[in-house]
């Protein structure tokens, strides 16, 4: 399991991985936001969450259809197939990879983007929390998507009608908590919705995944 | 046990069943008195290795094969390494490896595996002879300790004792004699 893991993190940060793609995304999508919707701070300040949230999901799902499409080309699914790790394990696994290579990165580059986005500054705390709390989720649900689109040439564009849906949940309660707290609301309900809902996709999803592989394998 | 036949009689598809990454149609797979449907037991005795190598073009030869010993659990990371003379080429990224290492590479996983029953599709394209005789030599040790291999190829690689199964082409007709698999086609669901 442990080997899984330290060759997926290292196969993402190798050349060819897909570990900074997500975070460039990310910058490029913020940034380019105030151009577009032009420098007054209290129209920035109150789509900011909004803003971030899109950009992370957006960026999430960017590396999404390499999850297993690659260990499937190369013939290394089969092989883990038949490995003393069950499917459901190799799915929490590399579902996990993705977030420490993609939804981390993005947490942590937030509240940097924020200022440019002139969110006030008491709400930092709470939109790194619901991007914490939330990222795993898009991981997860996306694992079992990449897992679905496995055997799709260029599964990409299936992968994100099947996936998007599933993310909206998750994006209406994290935007929804950073905008409460920025709004002088309570942002707890919906922070503990989204900390629930990465709870239940992270328990269910790797199941699914391992079920639509399998059958892929067949 | 060496497994002969045209292309597309199906010998990839008979291991890809016997490996338990394909349901069979019809009958049941028995191996050491566990049947295919025990999924988990099952797999834990087999090693396959198909027409792809499962190496990983951005990571050395070494850091490929450490991972598979280290996620079957094996010690015999070093002995492997020397047994396929891979030693020399350790600290190369796989991309820049010619096609015969890579496929000594993917052959070397069979090897620290460590599992009884060996599946092997088409294992000597781009060897060269004296790695294909030595390897021919380890699956003659494999043996003589008490593990079977099943190897389909189309080379006489000239093993100690050896059966052979022939798989004859399939033909149109024995394609329609098989049991319709698919509900919706059966009619089952309407």
């Amino acid at each position: 399991m442990k080997a899984l893991l330290i060759r997926e993190l290292r196969l993402a940060l190798r050349s060819g991985g897909g570990a900074g793609l997500g975070l460039a995304f990310f910058l490029i999508v913020v940034i380019l936001v105030p151009f577009g919707v032009g420098p007054d701070p209290k129209i920035l300040a109150q789509i900011a969450p909004g803003t971030l949230w899109i950009g992370a999901l957006l960026a999430c799902l960017l590396s999404l259809d390499r999850l297993f499409q690659t260990d499937s080309e190369d013939g290394t699914l089969d092989i883990l197939a038949l490995s003393p790790l069950p499917l459901e394990m190799l799915v929490a696994v590399k579902a996990f990879a993705h977030w420490l290579t993609t939804g981390l990165p993005l947490v942590i580059a937030a509240p940097v983007l924020a200022i440019t986005l002139s969110l006030p500054t008491e709400t930092y705390i709470w939109l790194i929390a619901s991007l914490a709390l939330g990222t795993p989720a898009l991981s997860f649900i996306g694992a079992a998507g990449a897992a679905i689109t496995v055997g799709v040439r260029r599964g990409g564009l299936l992968l994100s009608l099947l996936v998007l849906p599933l993310y909206i949940p998750t994006l209406i309660f994290g935007a929804k908590a950073a905008a409460l707290a920025s709004g002088g609301g309570d942002p707890m309900p919906a922070l503990m919705l989204v900390a629930g809902l990465s709870l239940f996709t992270v328990a269910l999803t790797p199941f699914a995944a391992a079920a639509a592989l399998r059958s892929h394998l067949g | 046990m060496v497994l002969r036949g045209p292309n597309g009689a199906g010998k990839s598809t008979l291991l890809r069943v016997l490996a338990g990454l394909i349901p069979p149609l019809s009958g049941r797979i028995d191996l050491n008195g566990c049947g295919h449907k025990n999924r988990d037991d099952f797999q834990e005795m087999i090693a396959f290795a198909g027409h792809l190598d499962a190496i990983k073009p951005q990571l050395t030869v070494a850091e490929n094969l450490r991972f598979w010993a280290d996620l079957f659990g094996s010690n015999a990371f070093d002995q492997t390494m020397q047994d396929f003379r891979l030693v020399e080429i350790s600290d190369r990224l796989s991309h820049t490896c010619s096609a015969g290492q890579k496929r000594r590479l993917g052959l070397a996983r069979i090897a620290v595996t460590s599992r009884p029953l060996w599946l092997l599709d088409e294992p000597t394209v781009s060897l060269d002879t004296e790695i294909t005789a030595q390897f021919t030599a380890l699956i003659d040790q494999h043996c003589a300790a008490g593990g079977m291999a099943l190897i389909a190829t189309h080379i006489d690689l000239g093993l100690n004792s050896s059966t052979e199964l022939y798989l004859e082409a399939l033909t149109r007709k024995t394609l329609q004699s098989l049991p319709e698999s698919d509900p919706f086609l059966k009619g089952d669901w309407t």
